[in-house]
């Protein structure tokens, strides 16, 4: 199953690669990873989504834990909490297509912002199923020039912070 | 106090009270080394930077202290790459100061410029590039911190060239804040109650002590459990030393080269007590059939090593001197109770000890090197500080010499890197110069850091190097033998040319010869006696099986047993 990790670090040079190191020397499955800074400004919040059963998600949390620069894990998987990702999708687009993508842009209630010639760029924040859907209908009716996501971010819902948790 | 980044180092060595640190001068480090030059600890010049940095580990297992390298940039920072991977592996606390190139000349590819951080991130507890000369305090104060509390292990401080020669105001912070790192002492006292339980339902248990024992210098009080409960006990190579061998309870080292008893016991026990142990492939075998009919209570001060290999049962994350200490207190009240409890259990397991001793054959016309071992043993009471190479000879010492006390056997046991014992050897015998010091080395490892005699003979530090000679490269071979149709692609040495007695007397070392059984306890005694390094080149036969086997992911009771062939 997947596991959402809340990991705040230092905001030192030199963390992601301790991060990223100890990642690939465990060979764990890390399906995405998003860094950012906080509201605090020495620290940085990263948002791991890990694949693994309960043993290997442990392994995951202790071994990070145990990086001198890891303050804190909080795994959200189970608290209720807010998902998001961010997608910019490149698609192709004519003068005859547009409309029909206006149409799927508002049903997932997207936004295009760039349009020209040739192509529209969609923007639209979600959960992972709703951004897979839409480049689907995208890529089957008009072809994706490319794509770009963030990996996911998390954040727990009420007043408790993750460092407090 | 005003004072250079370089000069900033040795003040904050000498806060740390540093009295000895491994080196070898570079470009990058120059400044450093000017520093150094009248900087009131010692420091050892060694042949090569490898021989440095496995000098600096042996320091710091035979001391408890933190072992201390310096390095230049580039080519010398890779040069401690296998060491401090090998420190790693065994938990050693290191400090390692590399040169970096000036910081306007990083990532640009300069003249001896490697990322050395970038190369050791996966083999270091933590690392560090200090490019303002202001960090260098801090940063030193936390390497020590980091190296050597918790679970300990080496720490790289890679500093810029231009950080040595640049001024600050210096001043050696009092302690560390690091938000991230909490080393825990104490952990939680009902587990250590729920041991307690266990131990009071257990009709066949067993103590399994690692390297955390010595590590974290317990073996006091580890006796004392050991000797309230009665159960028997079982050592993996690095645990070795933190009980005495002869001790009435012991039945010896387990695993892939374990005694019959100590393998038997781990799969008949229905409880087993891991104490400061990693579990590692060498010990448990297959993994899915280890102690599969115990429960398994795991003591570590490492959170990460629980549930790692081996499933615990429970688990008891802290100190080894919070939690021995506070089972031995509940344990004493019931002492006769568990004794009695588990009787017909230990009696068992030491019957099998009685019945399947290690045996070899002795010979009469060739030197075999289990009895050079049990020489050694008997010539040094077990009192010496044993530090082996990797190999064959390893596994022999393991197995036959008479450890009396912790932290006196030094060998690479996690990385398993030929070539670590002479340098460690000569590190030891810096750090604690009135004991002796002998290293067990073969043919194959003692080429792989041969240059540092010259260091011993230099420092005359009076080391004795016991090659065993059988002109091969004998655990390969084993396995070339066993299991790749005796062809043994490139492991013999035979017809090659290295006369090691003529190699030790060109460096300045003392060289003796043993050839026959009948000249090895003289000689040995010549060379204990002899003042400064000696070496022995003693000849052993080429083909002698290191046995009990348990084949590379076999069950841990489908040993292969009997003696060996001459």
């Amino acid at each position: 199953m997947k596991h959402t990790l809340a990991v705040l670090v230092e905001n030192r040079p030199g963390v992601l690669t301790h991060i990223s190191g100890l990642i690939s020397r465990r060979a764990f499955n890390i399906e995405s990873i998003a860094a950012g800074y906080t509201e605090e400004p020495d620290t940085t919040r990263i948002t791991i989504v890990v694949e693994g059963n309960e043993i290997e998600q442990e392994q995951v949390v202790n071994q990070l834990s145990k990086l001198v620069d890891v303050i804190k894990i909080s795994d959200l998987t189970a608290v209720d909490s807010i998902q998001r990702e961010l997608v910019l999708i490149k698609v192709k687009a004519s003068m005859e297509t547009r409309a029909d993508i206006l149409n799927i842009v508002d049903i997932f209630r997207a936004r295009i912002v760039d349009v020209n010639r040739e192509t529209m760029v969609i923007e639209l924040s979600g959960d992972e199923t709703k951004i897979d859907a839409i480049c689907q209908v995208l890529e089957d009716d008009h072809g994706i020039i490319e794509i770009v996501r963030t990996g996911k971010i998390a954040l727990a819902r009420g007043p408790i912070p993750a460092k407090d948790q | 106090m005003k004072m250079t980044g370089a000069e900033a180092i040795i003040e904050s060595l000498k806060n740390e009270k540093v009295d000895v640190v491994f080196g070898y001068p570079g470009g990058a480090v120059l400044t450093l080394y000017d520093a150094l030059y009248q900087a009131d600890f010692k420091h050892i010049l060694t042949k090569h930077e490898q021989g440095a940095v496995h000098a600096a580990d042996g320091y710091a297992r035979a001391t408890g202290k933190v072992g201390v390298v310096i390095a230049t940039s580039g080519p010398g920072a890779t040069n401690l790459v296998t060491g401090i991977a090998t420190a790693y592996m065994d938990s050693i606390p290191l400090v390692a100061i590399t040169g970096q190139v000036a910081v306007p000349l990083i990532g640009r590819d300069s003249f001896q410029e490697a990322d050395i951080r970038g190369i050791t991130t996966p083999i270091t507890k933590h690392n560090y590039l200090v490019k303002k000369v202001e960090d260098l305090p801090r940063v030193l104060k936390e390497a020590f911190y980091i190296a050597r509390t918790g679970r300990p292990g080496p720490v790289v401080v890679d500093v810029a060239k231009d950080v040595f020669a640049a001024a600050l105001d210096y001043q050696y912070p009092q302690e560390v804040k690091l938000r991230g790192y909490r080393p825990l002492f104490a952990g939680n006292l009902e587990t250590i109650d729920k041991v307690f339980e266990e131990l009071k339902l257990a009709q066949k248990p067993l103590i399994f002590i690692g390297g955390g024992v010595n590590l974290s210098d317990s073996s006091g009080v580890l006796k004392d459990l050991i000797e309230q409960t009665g159960f028997p006990v079982i050592s993996t190579l690095m645990g070795l030393g933190s009980l005495p061998s002869d001790h009435p309870q012991f039945l010896g080292m387990v695993g892939m080269h374990g005694t019959y008893a100590a393998n038997m016991a781990t799969t008949e026990c229905d409880l087993m007590l891991g104490i400061g142990v990693r579990f590692d492939d060498r010990v448990t075998g297959l993994l899915s059939e280890f102690a599969s009919k115990a429960k398994i209570i795991h003591f570590d001060i490492d959170p990460a090593e629980i549930n790692k290999n081996v499933l615990a049962h429970l688990r008891v994350v802290g100190d080894l001197n919070w939690s021995l200490p506070a089972l031995l207190q509940r344990v004493e009240v019931v002492s006769d109770k568990l004794k009695e409890q588990a009787r017909s259990w230990t009696e068992k397991v030491l019957d099998w000890q009685r019945e399947n001793p290690l045996t070899y054959e002795p010979q009469t016309e060739l030197v075999m090197p289990q009895a050079v071992i049990e020489k050694v043993s008997e010539l040094t009471q077990g009192d010496a500080v044993i530090v082996t190479d990797v190999g064959q000879h390893q596994m022999w010492v393991a197995q036959y010499y008479g450890f009396k006390s912790p932290r006196s056997f030094l060998t690479s046991g996690g990385l398993g890197t030929m070539g670590y014992g002479l340098p460690a050897a000569l590190g030891a015998q810096c750090g604690l110069p009135d004991r002796p010091v002998i290293l067990f080395v073969g043919d194959g490892g003692i080429m792989m850091n041969c240059q540092e005699l010259a260091t011993a003979a230099n420092y005359n530090f009076p080391v004795k190097v016991l090659i065993f000679n059988n002109q091969s490269l004998g655990m390969v071979a084993q396995w070339q033998r066993m299991f790749y149709g005796g062809r043994y692609s490139h492991t013999s040495l035979k017809g090659q040319h290295t006369d090691f007695v003529k190699l030790a007397e060109a460096m300045g070392v003392t060289g003796l010869r043993v050839t026959k059984p009948e000249e090895l306890g003289l000689v040995l005694a010549e060379a204990l006696a002899t003042p400064g390094p000696v070496v022995v080149d003693i000849r052993t036969p080429e083909t002698v099986d290191l046995l009990p086997m348990v084949p590379a992911g076999a069950r841990l009771d489908q040993m292969i047993m009997g003696g060996t062939e001459g």
